[in-house]
């Protein structure tokens, strides 16, 4: 028995109603998320204005105008040690630190998910292919029980703020409370939509009804990523403060405040991550049941899942460096010096830390893809590549976490004989190192485009043709890639050696969208020569899902403390000053001990939340029996 | 369990590894701490102190080299600017407003966009807007003596004469001080006393007296106590510039310091060896 007949047992009418209400509350969510972003700004210039009226009646004068606006909005305050209250055995910074990275963590989980499930059912809904929908549904329900967490950990990081900061959280909440009315309307927009889309899930599955719920699920998504905005406008205010003065008066357009230079960077980036992230972990989670699967068919369901989750993480993996990159770039336009504290200073290394982490992400992930062949034996014809591509990987992996100045002792730079090798000190510029991760994007594509027709034969009478095309695609496209690096890099001044950047994304972003439009039309009706066999996988394939999943939580650990702690010794960069105690910035090692112990909490918490599902399964499983 | 058991040792040995590589396999740089300012006798500085006090701002505080320097390549180098300042000048692209070498660097400290070297402007402005933030506000936010021991250590540098004054009295100090919290730590007794603006000690690098990297190895307790104390008592003999000047050193140090901050620093200088 369907659990829909199990909620609306012989109540069809109630059915309809509910889905009629569902439809009103949507349509009624809708105009008030598009009338809130698209007033926001305006209510702040409104009341800007009026401000303006207000000020332009009193006695005028520059002078007094500053004093008027300095009693409304105060400096940012010029705080000592004694500020910053001290709780015995916490540590303040490490406390909003782990609370503040778990938050997040969860954050992109719940925002990402959500996204995910909308892609799947759609797609479910366009093939009529049911194991989409059971599929989307599965992770829904993984993603419920972490909404419950973020949302815990969302008020636990507002405790600690104003227990151990509350100077600092009055000084943001002067500037930006219109938006925390804001942003706690929207999550309770979230929660509703959220439970609406799960809890309807089966009571909307046939017609209209379904139509519904896939608009339900955009309206989640929107709400979510609003969301995010907000709290990235707050983040991007500490780190490129605009629409206050020098000593941190605010100006009064909030528009200003949220409206940062950092603000839309870090948003497309965050999103981008987001996805790749969500799709990682519910990778993982399908990694975790198909070792524990009993059955062929469960086997079967949870390794096809696994293929979807990481296809997903891939696919936003890809564009994730490019988005990276305008997110670095905007900081060294907002702040030179910023931007070379962050990749030239004591944050260099970091980024070699960082190198070797996405350097395990497109291992594994090519490693799975590779695994993914033994799927059909078709693919016997395309496994002699795999070594060679293999090869160029490993090779570019090693560029790109090749150091640029080497920390050395005095007898170490003798021995040098300065702070560059010789031979590979030249592959530590930024130049050499886009090149390597570009060819790096594209021979993980090509594992890809392997892999896709491993079971088939095209049957086009271009197929020759379009295949010379593909190969002439990738050779014009690494000749364009290394051409340009040796240039920008080594025969132009430093100013420029970054202008090869744009035009090597763009070929990488050719060959991408190029090639599988040719693919997608020289495989349409093609032949079938072995089909995939959905759960012959070996074991050991399953780990690189898990290091996907293990190695990106932690490379957002390392990388939210990066965002985080170029602002250095200020709560918001040159304007207000953080005097605690724990201004300093930690060493690495110091650093990634935290992020770790980050790492495992939050590893431990996603166990317990698959748990659940788990043993949430069971109990449906065993009440369908039962009917 | 079993595979419960394998997924969990496995994710831990991933964590583990990544840990042990960024705690062990790269270099541990301690960052230099949030800046303190230093509480300088501006009235009795000779103009070879204020000269050191501009080097150690060119190095530290106004975190110049980050771009001047020879290896990045991404601002101009500024050994001969105290000479070349006022060809400067005379440049038909110039619009500033200086009349003289020495205003000319004050501008292009305070100004940066007042004139651009060709080449080192923001990429699609032509040379004509500079991406260096102005050294008085912002992160830096260098006072204006500061700025002009600055000047006076480009001159000197460019083997130009000094035209820099001397400054007169000291600038008011801004009630930020957290003198009245004991140090937690010798690298906070060095932050907070400001022993790194003269001494190479605790990773920065004050030019002005004796290196105290190694003091351990050769002075005993007793005698780093006395140094502090009384600074008088016992001279080095070489200091980076030439022979130590009896009198640089402040010598209420013994009134600031509490006494476990004291014992603190000179337990560090001991085992600095």
């Amino acid at each position: 028995m369907k659990l829909s007949s199990v909620v609306f047992k012989g109540a069809p009418l109630l059915k309809k109603k509910f889905i009629t209400a569902l439809c009103l509350l949507a349509f009624l969510f809708t105009p008030l998320f598009l009338e809130s972003i698209k007033l926001l700004p305006m209510k702040a210039g409104a009341a800007y204005a009026s401000e303006q009226t207000a000020q332009a009646e009193k006695p005028s004068g520059p002078e007094a105008k500053s004093e008027a606006k300095k009693e409304e909005h105060p400096p940012a305050p010029k705080l000592t040690e004694k500020d910053y209250p001290q709780v015995k055995y916490i540590n303040g910074r490490i406390m909003a630190w782990l609370v503040a990275q778990l938050h997040l963590w969860f954050a992109a989980f719940v925002l990402a998910v959500p996204i995910l499930v909308f892609i799947v059912e759609a797609i479910g809904m366009a093939t009529k292919d049911k194991r989409y929908d059971k599929m989307a549904y599965e992770f829904i329900k993984v993603s419920l029980t972490a909404y419950s967490i973020t949302a815990v950990f969302g008020g636990l990081l507002l405790f600690t703020l104003v227990i151990f900061y509350p100077d600092f959280m009055k000084y943001m909440a002067g500037i930006f409370s219109p938006t925390i009315l804001a942003y706690a309307f929207l999550f309770f927009a979230e929660s509703a939509c959220l439970y609406i889309y799960y809890y309807g899930w089966h009571a909307m599955e046939t017609g209209f009804g379904k139509w519904m719920h896939l608009t339900i699920g955009w309206v989640l998504n929107v709400v979510g990523t609003v969301l995010m905005f907000f709290a990235n406008a707050w983040v991007g205010f500490m780190m490129s403060p605009h629409g206050v003065d020098a000593a941190g008066v605010f100006e009064g357009n909030i528009w200003h405040a949220i409206h940062t230079h950092l603000w839309n960077p870090l948003n497309l980036h965050r999103t981008v991550a987001n996805v790749a992230y969500g799709g990682s972990v519910v990778g993982a989670y399908a990694a975790y049941k198909f070792l524990s699967s009993k059955t062929s068919e469960e086997r079967a369901h949870y390794d096809w899942m696994g293929y979807t989750a990481n296809f997903i993480a891939v696919s936003a993996l890809l564009p994730l460096p490019f988005a990276g990159y305008w997110l670095i770039a905007e900081i060294y336009a907002y702040s030179q010096q910023m931007g070379i504290t962050l990749m030239g200073g004591v944050f260099a290394w970091l980024f070699i830390i960082q190198a070797v982490l996405i350097g395990a992400l497109f291992l594994s992930v090519n490693y799975y893809l590779w695994c993914g062949m033994e799927r059909s034996k078709g693919a016997d014809r395309y496994t002699k590549y795999i070594k060679y591509i293999a090869f160029v990987i490993v090779a570019c992996f090693l560029v790109w976490f090749t150091p640029h100045t080497l920390i050395l002792t005095p007898g170490e730079l003798k021995a040098l004989g300065g702070p560059y090798h010789k031979y590979l000190g030249p592959l530590g510029i930024m130049p050499a190192k886009n090149t390597a991760v570009n060819i790096m994007l594209i021979f993980t594509f090509l594992s890809f485009l392997l892999y896709r027709r491993c079971n088939k034969v095209a049957t086009v009478s271009w197929a020759p043709i379009g295949n010379a095309m593909q190969i002439a695609i990738f050779v014009a496209a690494i000749i364009n890639i290394a051409t340009l690096g040796i240039y920008y890099g080594y025969f132009t001044n430093t100013v420029y050696k970054v202008a090869s950047s744009v035009p090597q994304v763009m070929s990488t972003l050719t060959v991408i969208i190029a090639c599988l439009i040719i693919d997608v039309f020289m495989f349409k009706g093609a032949k079938e020569v072995a089909p995939l066999q959905w759960g012959k996988m070996p074991d050991r394939s399953q780990y690189a899902l898990f290091l996907l999943a293990v190695s990106f939580t932690w490379l957002m650990g390392l990388m939210g403390f990066i965002r985080s702690a170029i602002r250095q010794h200020w709560h918001v960069y040159t304007v207000f000053r953080d005097n605690s105690p724990d201004a300093f910035t930690p060493t690495i090692g110091y650093a990634t001990r935290i992020v770790s112990i980050g790492v495992v909490i939050f590893m431990a918490i996603v166990i317990f939340i698959f748990w659940l599902a788990h043993i949430s399964g069971k109990k449906s499983v065993s009440k369908e029996a039962s009917h | 369990m079993k595979t419960f058991l394998r997924v969990v040792i496995f994710s831990l040995a991933v964590i583990f590894f990544y840990t042990f590589y960024a705690s062990s396999m790269i270099p541990q740089i301690r960052p230099a701490p949030p800046p303190v300012e230093a509480k300088l006798d501006l009235g009795a500085m000779t103009m070879e102190q204020f000269i050191n006090l501009g080097d150690t701002i060119f190095h530290g505080k106004g975190t110049c080299e980050l771009c001047h320097n020879p290896v990045g390549g991404r601002a101009p180098l500024l050994d001969q600017v105290g000479k070349r300042a006022e060809e400067r000048l005379k440049d038909p692209r110039y619009k500033g407003k200086a009349k003289t070498g020495e205003e000319y660097i004050r501008e292009s400290m305070k100004e940066p966009s007042a004139f651009v070297v060709a080449g080192f402007g923001v990429k699609g402005t032509n040379d004509t807007q500079s991406p260096m933030p102005v050294v008085t506000s912002g992160a830096i936010g260098l006072k204006d003596f500061e700025v002009d021991a600055v000047i006076a250590y480009f001159q000197q540098k460019a083997g130009v004469s000094v035209t820099v004054q001397l400054p007169k009295e000291a600038p008011k100090q801004e009630a930020a001080a957290p003198a009245a919290v004991p140090a937690k730590s010798p690298e906070d007794v060095v932050a907070k006393y400001g022993c790194g603006v003269c001494h190479k000690i605790a990773g920065q690098a004050g030019p002005i007296g004796p290196d105290l990297t190694k003091i351990g190895a050769k002075k005993n307790k007793d005698y780093l106590r006395r140094a502090i104390l009384d600074p008088n008592a016992d001279i080095a003999k070489e200091c980076p510039t030439g022979p130590c000047v009896p009198g640089i050193m402040p010598q209420d140090f013994g009134a600031k310091m509490t006494a476990g901050e004291l014992e603190m620093l000179v337990n560090y200088l001991a085992k600095s060896k």
